[in-house]
This record gives structure tokens, sequence and C-alpha cells, in this order.
């Protein structure tokens, strides 16, 4: 009997008292205190790897400042942004003027762009596929909505062991490199539907190690032994070139894209000295550490 | 329990002092009852109401955008949104809204997946109820118990890193994730409770209907078959409803095993994307406030409809048993 | 013939032909049967050998490092134990309570029918929808924003109806004549419940419970936008590494921890993967066997 009275006080003192913190959690929300010094990063797949890379490193040397990472996709992080519930937003395309406009409406101050880093989009196809270089009237034509080529003969290609069908490997539709390869690629064209939509970066690696009928886009940072990078022509009779750091700098990989940080109005301090660490010496080491390429 | 009750031990009075607040507080306690036992009603109208919101400046072109103030915004054409099987929900042209191929990708792996899992779940109904005795009937419910303690993103990577290579082995399709992965992994994922509600199903039919079935010279297959199916069919169409219910509800697995592609299915081998999957994988993306957003709550509410009609239909059924006992 | 007449009691034609059909309707539902259990063995013991190199003590109990190539599950499992726990604080004496309310209080109509179809209803809802209504009742109209709480919350409105349900069941596995016995006494309905039902049924019920939502704490799709977060820092040792999160803070959980490594991550070893699948799957049967073993010592105990 005993047992049984103080197992239901419990119950009620530990219900009543979740209550009270359900109410306290609102307002610490509401005065959106950044107190303990954390920092919610949140945003693109493609530098997710990459963020997280960054907080390792830096919360070694900063102990008293703890940085939490998610991943989504850069919409996420923009709306996260926007709703207030990240301090940063990693972004692999620009804000859409929508979001901007939002932004500004819900916070107040308009969102800053910081450009913390480069990253060449490669066509992967697997190992074992003997094509070497792509145009992009080619890529066009392959993955663009009433494009001509969806067999691999007709690029003049047998795949050993695979089919002839060309498997074509996108990102789901709201992800930054999704958007990015339909500018730069597809100049603004929808995709053919029929394309195998996967939801991360590496994903899409992965799946072309598995396929030997495979193409697919992600950022250079993603690839493996198993998987080769195409080398990209802009026309049939220019020359092919390689997605390397050496030629994303120099501006001869069409297509490679600005890595973006986004914050809401200008930073606190804890958070422009963490994004000063980014931009700085050891922050870029870490960029072509993980197979992206450096600002400067 | 019960002999512990009448002592009386030292600490009468406290007792006597906690019983009377607790004698006294028992209004308050029995009002609390009633709220809880309404409040599975509740979160129904409130999971509704809440989703349902969301995706309503969709269909009306009316968005509050706070302070009171509302705006117009871009209305989605529902005849589009039913019929088109183009989802090309964030273009740099024009967006399409078409979840005809998101309905169809959902109902071919629902099928797959009760193509395999209906017989299968009968089968094994069947043994467990009719042949299994003691101890082997106990341990076979366990293990197929344990069919559904496997959480369903768990299905997801076994799909993905399992099976995937084992289709394109053995059939020699370019890619392994396609209806015929997520329709064995829906269908393994399904049968648990189709075995369960089965296998109360035939064990509510009385014992003389099958003692007069054997009496009438029926052999054990010809008892089951023109016997018990017959009496127990309700509960087991029920019980195949409840598992087409977790077949369209299920979502990490099919996300992770369909290869998440907008196909009009023509195929068991043809990739597809289900309504549950897009919502998961492109939620996250969607800035709120935006058509895109909208239309995903608009694809739960569809969801909600479809697991509302299908539940509702899989009870009415089994209330119909227990009526029939009654009578 | 004459063999019939010389034995009445042989088996004749008919009765012969009965027990092979017999003999493979049994072994045909059989086969079925173990076409079901099979896979799943063989899904374990795969999941495991694979895991094997990962699995240790250290593989539980460190958090992961550089980008999840190192370290092991720690954070993603506190992490699910305190959705567990917050969600079963919630949603256990609500469903508790409502069962109670169906069991002893509900008379047989209307609403009693409507609210059982509620119930029925409510459970069969599919998870992403509890995802989107946590999101829109949780994160955004009570302003939690995606924290801890707003994902147990979502998890205990999901496991509200097996609640119910079990603790329906294990009420009414308390004879009739208790209570009324105790109403005899001169008890009112309240005090019947206290002192005679639920002491009598409560282990039964927890049982239930504790089984119930340790099943949906394996959900990623309901805490994918109310909460879970791909990583952060937690303390390697003391206070901070046994209770990493706040209620207001976003978790790493296992389910989710294990759909980004095996998707969305670079160069996860093969062993941490499998590794993660397993540390569920034992999990779930570990709970489903301690679940199992308490109710047949209940049985035993039981003395009507």
């Amino acid at each position: 009997m005993m047992k049984l009275k103080v197992t239901l006080s419990l119950a009620l003192t530990l219900t009543a008292s979740l209550l009270l913190t359900g109410c306290g959690s609102k307002d610490d929300t509401s005065t959106g205190g950044n107190e303990n010094q954390t920092i919610q990063v949140e945003g693109s797949d493609t530098m997710v790897n990459l963020a997280a890379a960054w907080s390792e490193k830096y919360q070694e040397d900063h102990p008293d400042v703890t940085i939490e990472v998610s991943g989504g996709g850069s919409g996420v992080g923009i709306s996260s942004l926007i709703q207030g519930l990240a301090d940063m937003a990693n972004a692999s395309r620009q804000m859409k003027d929508k979001e901007k406009a939002r932004a500004e409406s819900e916070l107040g101050v308009a969102p800053v762009k910081y450009v913390v880093g480069q990253d060449a989009l490669a066509v992967y196809v697997h190992k074992d596929n003997p094509l070497e270089e792509i145009t992009l009237a080619q890529l066009d034509a392959i993955y663009a909505d009433g494009g001509t080529i969806s067999k691999w003969s007709e690029v003049d290609i047998e795949i050993p062991g695979g089919s002839d069908e060309i498997v074509r490997i996108s990102r789901q539709n709201n992800s930054g490199t999704y958007a990015y390869f339909r500018e730069a690629v597809l100049n603004d064209n929808d995709f053919k539907l029929g394309s195998i939509d996967l939801s991360g970066s590496s994903d899409v690696v992965a799946m072309v190690e598995k396929t030997a009928s495979a193409i697919g886009y992600s950022g250079m940072g993603y690839a493996t032994d198993n998987v080769k990078m195409l080398k990209v022509k802009t026309a049939d009779d220019e020359a092919a070139v390689a997605p390397t750091a050496e030629n994303v700098i120099n501006g001869s990989y069409p297509i490679a894209r600005p890595l973006m940080i986004y914050t809401a109005g200008e930073p606190n301090t804890t958070l422009q000295t963490y994004l000063d660490w980014i931009m700085g010496e050891e922050g870029q080491a870490i960029v072509s550490e993980m197979g992206y390429v450096p600002v400067k | 329990m019960s002999e512990t009750t009448p002592t009386v031990d030292s600490d009468f009075s406290l007792r006597r002092g906690i019983q009377k607040v607790v004698d006294f507080m028992e209004p308050a306690i029995v009002g609390l009852i009633y709220l809880c036992g309404w409040s599975a009603i509740i979160f129904v109208m409130a999971i509704f109401f809440f989703v349902f919101k969301e995706s309503l400046p969709a269909i009306t072109g009316i968005e509050e955008i706070g302070g009171g103030v509302d705006a117009e915004v871009e209305k989605l054409d529902l005849v589009e949104f039913t019929t088109s099987p183009k989802w090309i929900p964030e273009s740099a042209k024009k967006p399409t809204f078409g979840i005809l191929a998101l309905m169809l990708g959902t109902l071919s792996v629902t099928v797959l997946s009760m193509v395999i899992a209906v017989p299968l779940g009968l089968g094994a109904a069947v043994y467990v109820s009719e042949f299994a005795k003691g101890k082997s009937r106990e341990i076979l419910k366990v293990l197929i118990e344990l069919l559904a303690a496997i959480p369903s993103v768990v299905w997801g990577f076994i799909g993905l890193v399992v099976m995937n290579p084992m289709i394109v082995d053995v059939t020699g399709e370019p890619v392994g994730l396609n209806i015929l992965n997520a329709g064995i992994v829906l269908a393994l994922m399904s049968v648990p409770i189709i075995v369960s509600v089965s296998e109360d199903a035939l064990r509510a039919v009385p014992d003389s209907f099958r003692e007069a079935g054997i009496a009438l010279g029926a052999n054990r297959w010809e008892m089951v078959y023109k016997v018990l199916f017959p009496a127990a069919k309700n509960g087991l169409l029920a019980a195949v409803l409840l598992g087409i219910g977790r077949g369209i509800g299920e979502t990490m697995a099919v996300l992770m095993c369909t290869g998440h592609s907008v196909n009009m299915p023509t195929s068991i081998f043809d990739p597809v994307r289900t309504l549950t999957a897009t919502i998961a994988a492109e939620l996250g993306e969607a800035v709120r406030g935006d058509m895109h957003y909208h239309t995903l709550f608009l694809i739960g509410v569809v969801l909600f409809v479809f697991a509302f009609v299908i539940n509702l239909t899989a009870d009415l059924i089994v209330k119909g048993i227990k009526v029939q006992e009654n009578e | 013939m004459s063999s019939e007449l010389n034995n009445p009691f042989a088996s004749t034609e008919q009765e012969h032909r009965g027990k092979k059909v017999e003999l493979l309707v049994k072994s045909c539902t059989l086969a079925m049967t173990w076409l079901l259990i099979i896979p799943v063995l063989a899904i374990i013991i795969f999941l495991v050998y694979k895991a094997w190199p990962a699995l240790s003590i250290e593989f539980l109990l460190d958090n992961p490092e550089k980008k999840m190539t190192a370290g092991g599950i720690w954070g993603p499992l506190i992490g699910t134990f305190f959705l567990v726990l917050v969600s079963l604080i919630i949603a256990a004496p609500t469903g508790i309570l409502a069962g109670v309310y169906l069991n002893e209080f509900a008379r047989d109509n209307w609403v009693t029918r409507f609210i059982n179809l509620a119930v029925v209803n409510l459970a069969g809802v599919p998870s992403i929808v509890h995802g989107l209504f946590g999101l829109g009742a949780f994160v955004y109209f009570l302003g939690m924003d995606r924290c801890l709480l707003a994902a147990s919350c979502t998890v205990a409105v999901m496991t509200l109806p097996v609640i119910i349900t079990s603790t329906k069941e294990a009420l009414a596995s308390v004879p009739m004549s208790f209570r009324v016995a105790c109403w005899n006494m001169g008890a009112t309905k309240w005090q019947t419940i206290r002192t005679i039902v639920l002491p009598n049924s409560i282990s039964g019920i927890l049982t239930g419970v504790i089984l119930q939502v340790a099943r949906a704490a394996g959900e990623t799709a309901p805490i994918l936008f109310t909460g879970a977060m791909i990583s952060s820092r937690i303390a390697d040792s003391g206070w901070d590494a046994m209770v990493p999160y706040g209620l207001e803070d976003r978790f790493m959980a296992l389910s989710y921890h294990l759909y980004i490594i095996s998707t969305q991550w670079q160069n996860v070893p093969e062993s941490f993967k499998f590794g993660t699948a397993a540390v569920m799957i034992g999990l779930v049967i570990a709970v489903n066997s301690l679940s199992i073993g308490f109710r047949i010592y209940l049985r035993a105990r039981k003395k009507w």
C-alpha cells in the first residue's frame, strides 16, 4: 500500500516538475540567450562533414564553447536560422529572395553571408566505367526533363557487367547541391523524373560505388577509391578539366560553387570569434583537409 | 498482495492523515481520470487539427503572417495535386505538385508486401493456433513478436546494405533498391500484426465448430478451410487491413529501400517513392510558409485520412464479430 | 475389403487420406512459420557477426569521435534512454488513467465506443504524421523549439494508445469479485481502484507500458523534425556524461544516429553501422525478454 502511494506521489511530482520545466524552457527561448556559449549550427549536407570537423577541432581548443551540429540541408539551416532555432546556417546555395524577406520580417535584421570555402561538384561514375570525360551538354541530356540520353551506348560506352540503362542518381529536391546542379548544368530546366533521389552527399557516392551503370553528382570531398570523378568539358572543342583544388581556384572547372555560412544579423562575440577562426589559417586548413577548396 | 492490505502498522495516524487527504481529493482524481479517458479523442482531433492547420494556406490561399494580418499566397491546384504524376516542388520555372506517382509508389509497395505477408501470416497463424501446442506455441509466438521488435530504421538499413546487393546479384537489375526490396522488408514488418490478429480471430472460433467439422468427417485442412476461415473471416480481414495500414504508414524503411525515385511503377524492379518517405526527406528542408511546406503537410492529411478509413473499417469489422458472438 | 472385416477399427480410406492431408497442412503451415522466423534469426546473426569487431564495452560507453569514424555510441544511447524516460513520465500517467477510465468507469454507450475508436485510430496514425503533429503542435504552436521535450511529447502521444490498451488488459484480468467484495465493504469506486484494482495489476501495467515505450523509442520518423540532432560534444565522464541533455536541448538518438551514419556520413566503418543496429535490436530484445520473464513470474504468483 505504502509503496503504491510513494510511487503515485513520485509520478505526480515528476509530472508537475516536468510541466514547470516545460514552461521554463519556453521562457529561455524567448530571451534567446547564448549565456552558456552554445552555438547551434545547422544546414547543408555538403558542409556537414566540414562543420563537424571544424567544431571538433574548435571545441578542443575552446572548452567553454559547445557547438551542436545538425545537417538536413541548406533549406533546413536557413529556415532554422529564420525561426531563431540556429545561430549559424551552413548553405551550399544562395539564400532565395523569399527567404531573405522572411528572415527580415521575422528576425528584424538582414542575414549576413560569409563565404567560407568552395566546392567542386564532381560527376561520379563506377570505377569500372570506361568513361573519362563528359560535356555539360551530355550531362544536360542525361539529367534534364526532355533530355535525349538514357543509355550508355548513346555516349559510346559499354559498361562491363552492367546494364545499358543509365541509372541517374540525384539529390532530394531542396538540397543546395540539387539547386546548384540545376542552375549550372541544366540551365534552370527541371530534372527528368525517375532518378534515384538520395538525401545525403555521401549516399550518392556510396550508391555509385555499388551500381555499375550509375552516374551521380556530389561534392568532390566525398570521393572514395571505388568511384571515378569525370573530367568536365564546357564544349566539345574545349579541354576537359578535372575537379581539383587548383582548377577550382583558377576558375577553369565549370561546376564549382561557394560554401557559405549565414548568421542572423551581425554575429555576437562568441559567434564572431568562431567565424574568424574558420576564416583563419586553422579553419581553412581543415577545409582543404576535408577535400574542399579554401577561399584564400 | 491483497493479504498485506488490512494490517495495522505503527505509522497508523500518519496513514490516516494521508488517507483523509487522498479521500478528500477523490472528486479531483475522478475528474482527472475522466479527462485522461477522453485524451485519446483529444489527441486524434489535435493531430488532425495541427496537421491540417499547417496545410491550410495551400488550400485557401490565405496565410497569416503574424499580428493578425493575412496575406494572399499562391493556391494549390487540387486537381493537379491528385492527378499529376509530376512531383517537382522545387523548380526554377514552375513547381508542380502532383502526388499520383507517390500514391502509386505507396500502393505498389503495400500491395506487394501484402501479397507476401498475407499467405505467410495466415499460414503461421493457422499453425500457431491449430497445430502448435504448449511450449512450442509460446516460443513461436515470441519469435514472431521479435519481428515487430526490430526498429524500422534497422529494417531500412538491412534493405540498403544487405538486400540491395543481393537483389542486384540474383536478378541482374542495375539497382536493388526497388518495389521488391521494400515489399519484402515491409512484408516482414507487417507480418506480426497479421499473425497476432488472425490468431486471435481463429482462436475466437468456438471449439464446437471444430468438433462439428471433424465429426462430419472433414479432415484437418477441410476443417480449417471450410469451417474456420469462414467463421473467422471478419477477423482475418481486419488483420489484413491492419497490415495494410502498417504498410502505408511505414516511413524510414521505405525511405531507405525503395530507391526514392518519382516513378510511375511498371514492374516490381522499378524504384519508386512513397508518400511517407517524401515527407521525411523533404520537410526538413522546406521553408516554413512555403508552398512546398504546406503541400507536405497536406500529404500528411492524406495519409491521416487513409489510415483513419482503414482503421475505422478494420474496427467496424471486428465489432461486427463481437456483435455476432453476442447474438 | 477382407481386412476391414477382420479389423473394424482400422482406418477407412477417407480417414487415411485425412491423416495425409493433415500432415501436409501441418508441415506447410509450419514451413510458412519458419519462413518468417528464419529471416529474422538470420538477420540478427548476420548483424551481430558484422558488428562483432566493434562490439565492446567501450563502444557503448565512448562518444562518437572523429566525425563518427571512431569512439562509440554513448551520446545517442543515453539520448534514446532520456527520450524513453521523459516519454514514459508523460505518457504513463495519462495512459494508465485512461485505461482505468475505460475499464472501471466507462459504461457501454456511444461515448465509450467513440473513445475506443479514437484509441484504435490513434494507434494507426502513421509515425511520420505524428512527426508532423509534433512539429506543428509542440515545436511551433507551444513554442518548445526542437528539443528533447518536444520529441518526448511526440513519442508520448504515439505510445498513448498502446499504453491504454495494455493497461485495459491488465485491469481486466483482476477478477470482478475483488471489486464487488470491496464495494460491499462500503468503499467508493476510487477507493476500490486505489486499494484493490491497481495494486493487483500495477506490475502487469508497468511491464506493458515500458515495453511499448521502449519499442516506440526505436522510431525515427517522429523525432526527425522535433529534436534529434547529428552531433554535439558530450562530456566523456562524470555527471555531464550521465545527463548530457536538458529538456530544452536537442539530443542524439540511436535510431537517428543509425540513419545518419548509414546514409549521410562518410568513411564510417562498416562495423560501426552494424554495431549500432545490433545494439538497437539487442536493447529491444533485452526489454522484451525482461517483460516476458516478468509476465511468467507474475502468472506464477497469481493466486486466482
